[in-house]
């Protein structure tokens, strides 16, 4: 599904991901880990079409696609999800105009009519029924004084109203209480289908108790220096990362 | 001949066709002429005009008294009332009093014309105490004064709610090549009463018009007075709104100015506090492009102790469109305990767009509350992306922020079909779209 080939990207001269390599299948859950500053976010930026980045070489293929050229919302039609580490707040807008205006657009880009109000309404009522999302959350404004918790379970909403093929997830699992990480890996496993795959980005391997990876990637310094099984999570949890950039010598 | 000399010049004539029995309002204009003949218009080496001139929109040949009646089929016109509720309605063309568009009345309340007003012996007290009080002595305000003869005249009685708002709409229909139309309002709002009032000013055809616009507004005791001013003209009509407020105690008087069209808008707004424990509010929202230009010059004078002030101004300017915001804020040594807050955020969506924005605080007195804050920026680019990232593409999703960005000052809006109708010409003019509301 995804392919990502020798990926360099930069922000203001300053190389960032120095030549990553990834490929995921559809109904896989990839992870990935690695230090601060190691350039996950970043990937997951620009995987997704942040114009801040400049990818200077390799490829991005999704569905054997070139999508290195094309922009944040066309890579969106397509099939991809970013759930983002730190949702933007857009007072004014309600999450359920936010919503109607997001599902209509990539309806439009897919030759679709917009989606019938009562049947947008239904849809809205079970996504956020299945993540326990009170009715009156969702004619606040997007993100406006939520928490950070209410944040990240609101990203999943999205997704889960969007139905992406591949859903990036950058730190969801930071500041959720365990209560709410629960619920929002029940959103991902809902998703989860041999269809669909999930790149998780985190720091900790809690979150891959409740989402169970297929592959494990240590990123460092803007390479995948290691991959493994899940078991790769658990060694990293109890030794750090520096056996691994001892084993690979950097 | 330039536009002074012959307003000047004109003033003569007009004088002599005036058959009213009102000798003060006589000597009141002829004062008024002679002002503006030593003050004439103003130019940009005042400060005040600093960043507006007027000198584009004072270059046309003006004509001053229109030649014949004018009349208008309310189908044609009726989008520019806020038609889905019941309203007095007061409505100029080519600034001559309309009655069959009009709906007025004298039940509790005066909802009339400025010209019997101003001649008849029933509302002479009135105008007596009123009448050309609160507006200072300056180039516009004397022009507008010398050639008063019609605008509205409300007076809301003590202890009254008017039961409907109140619209004022002046239309110019362009069947004189281009005009100059003075529109000069009286509001009174006596104690413990309550009104509302919508004014529009809208031309009809791509013809010059400029209006130079003067409206007096007093209350009392305890009044509510709510105010909203649609400038949404052709690029043709350009608007001089000289609007002047003063307050007693515990009154509370709005101004929403919602600037969306016009060539030139020159907005200015004065709030006089004259008593203890005073609200007023000034919000605005103005989304001009081309090269059209808005300039809200404010100010809030803060007199008595323990009263409040609320400006809040957004602007999205885009091409090569001009904005200025100049808010002055003077709290005298009496007034302790005052609470004046000042905030005008803009958005420019093009290098080639101006805005120019000053606040001007003077405080004299130590115990008080002021502060203002000024922001000129761009859409933010992460906001950008998150929305572009959900799919939706990035020239609505800068429509949509920028909706946000505007629209939350019309919380204050206390007439839904208000807040419903600007909603839509913002929408529609940001190319967002709306109708889904939960």
């Amino acid at each position: 599904m995804l392919k990502v080939k020798n990926l360099h990207a930069s922000i203001e001269d300053k190389e960032i991901l120095k030549g990553i390599n990834l490929e995921i299948n559809p109904g896989e859950v990839h992870a990935i880990m690695g230090p601060n500053g190691s350039g996950k976010s970043t990937l997951s930026s620009v995987i997704a079409g942040k114009e801040e980045f400049e990818q200077t070489q390799g490829e991005i293929l999704f569905e054997n696609t070139e999508i290195s050229e094309m922009d944040p919302e066309e890579r969106a039609h397509k099939g991809i999800f970013l759930s983002f580490q730190y949702p933007v707040e857009i007072p004014g807008v309600s999450v359920t105009n936010f919503m109607r205006t997001a599902i209509n657009a990539h309806r439009k880009a897919n030759g679709l009519e917009d989606m019938p109000a009562n049947e947008m309404l239904k849809k809205i009522r079970e996504k956020s029924e299945s993540l326990e999302i009170d009715r009156k959350f969702l004619s606040r404004s997007l993100n406006d004084g939520f928490s950070g918790g209410e944040k990240k379970r609101n990203e999943i909403f999205q997704m889960a109203m969007l139905e992406p093929k591949l859903a990036i997830l950058d730190e969801t699992d930071s500041g959720l209480d365990i209560d709410a990480l629960k619920i929002v890996a029940d959103g991902v496993n809902k998703l989860r289908s041999k269809d669909n795959a999930v790149l998780l980005i985190t720091h900790y391997q809690r979150l891959l108790n409740y989402i169970v990876p297929d592959v494990v990637h240590v990123m460092i310094d803007g390479k995948i220096v290691k991959s493994g099984g899940k078991e790769l999570a658990l060694e990293l949890e109890e030794r750090g990362y520096e056996w691994v950039k001892a084993e690979k010598a950097i | 001949m330039e536009l002074k000399e012959k307003l000047v010049s004109s003033f003569l004539a007009f004088e002599e066709e005036y058959t009213g029995t009102n000798d003060d309002l006589h000597k009141i204009r002829n004062q008024a002429i002679k002002d503006f003949e030593t003050i004439g218009f103003p130019s940009r080496k005042e400060e005040d005009y600093k960043y507006t001139s007027l000198k584009s929109i004072l270059k046309e040949d003006y004509s001053l008294f229109p030649k014949k009646e004018n009349a208008l089929e309310y189908k044609d016109i009726k989008k520019y009332f806020i038609h889905e509720i019941d309203t007095y309605d007061l409505v100029f063309i080519d600034g001559i009093y309309s009655s069959h568009l009009s709906s007025t009345t004298h039940d509790k309340i005066d909802v009339c014309l400025m010209s019997s007003a101003l001649n008849k012996d029933l509302y002479k007290p009135v105008i007596d105490n009123y009448f050309n009080k609160l507006a200072p002595k300056n180039g516009l305000n004397s022009l507008n004064t010398a050639f008063t003869k019609e605008g509205a005249f409300i007076h809301i009685h003590k202890n009254t709610l008017a039961d409907k708002p109140i619209q004022i709409i002046n239309f110019s229909t362009g069947n004189e090549s281009s005009l100059l139309v003075q529109p000069r309002n009286l509001i009174v709002v006596d104690e413990n009463s309550h009104c509302q009032i919508i004014e529009r000013h809208q031309s009809l055809t791509d013809q010059p018009v400029l209006t130079n616009s003067v409206t007096e507004i007093f209350a009392d005791k305890r009044a509510i007075v709510d105010y909203y001013k649609v400038q949404n003209d052709k690029l043709s009509a350009s608007l001089i709104d000289n609007t002047y407020i003063e307050q007693k105690s515990e009154s509370f008087c709005s101004v929403h100015t919602f600037s969306l069209g016009g060539k030139l808008t020159r907005n200015n707004l004065n709030f006089y506090q004259r008593g203890e424990r005073i609200d007023s509010t000034m919000k605005g929202i103005t989304i001009i492009e081309g090269k059209q230009h808005v300039d809200h010059n404010t100010l809030v004078h803060h007199i008595e102790p323990n009263c409040e002030s609320h400006q809040d101004y957004k602007g999205i300017f885009d091409e090569k469109s001009v904005g200025v915001f100049n808010g002055k804020v003077v709290v005298e040594k009496e007034a302790q305990k005052t609470n004046a807050y000042q905030s005008n955020n803009n958005v420019l969506l093009n290098d080639k767009a101006t805005i120019n924005s000053k606040p001007q605080l003077e405080i004299f007195a130590d115990d008080v509350k002021c502060s203002h804050g000024c922001t000129i920026g761009q859409l933010d680019e992460e906001a950008l992306f998150y929305l572009q990232s959900r799919g939706i593409p990035r020239k609505e999703a800068s429509g949509l922020l920028m909706y946000a960005f505007a629209n939350n000052v019309l919380a204050s809006v206390k007439i839904p079909e208000i807040k419903k109708r600007i909603n839509k010409l913002i929408a529609l003019k940001l190319g967002v779209e709306l109708g889904f509301n939960l």
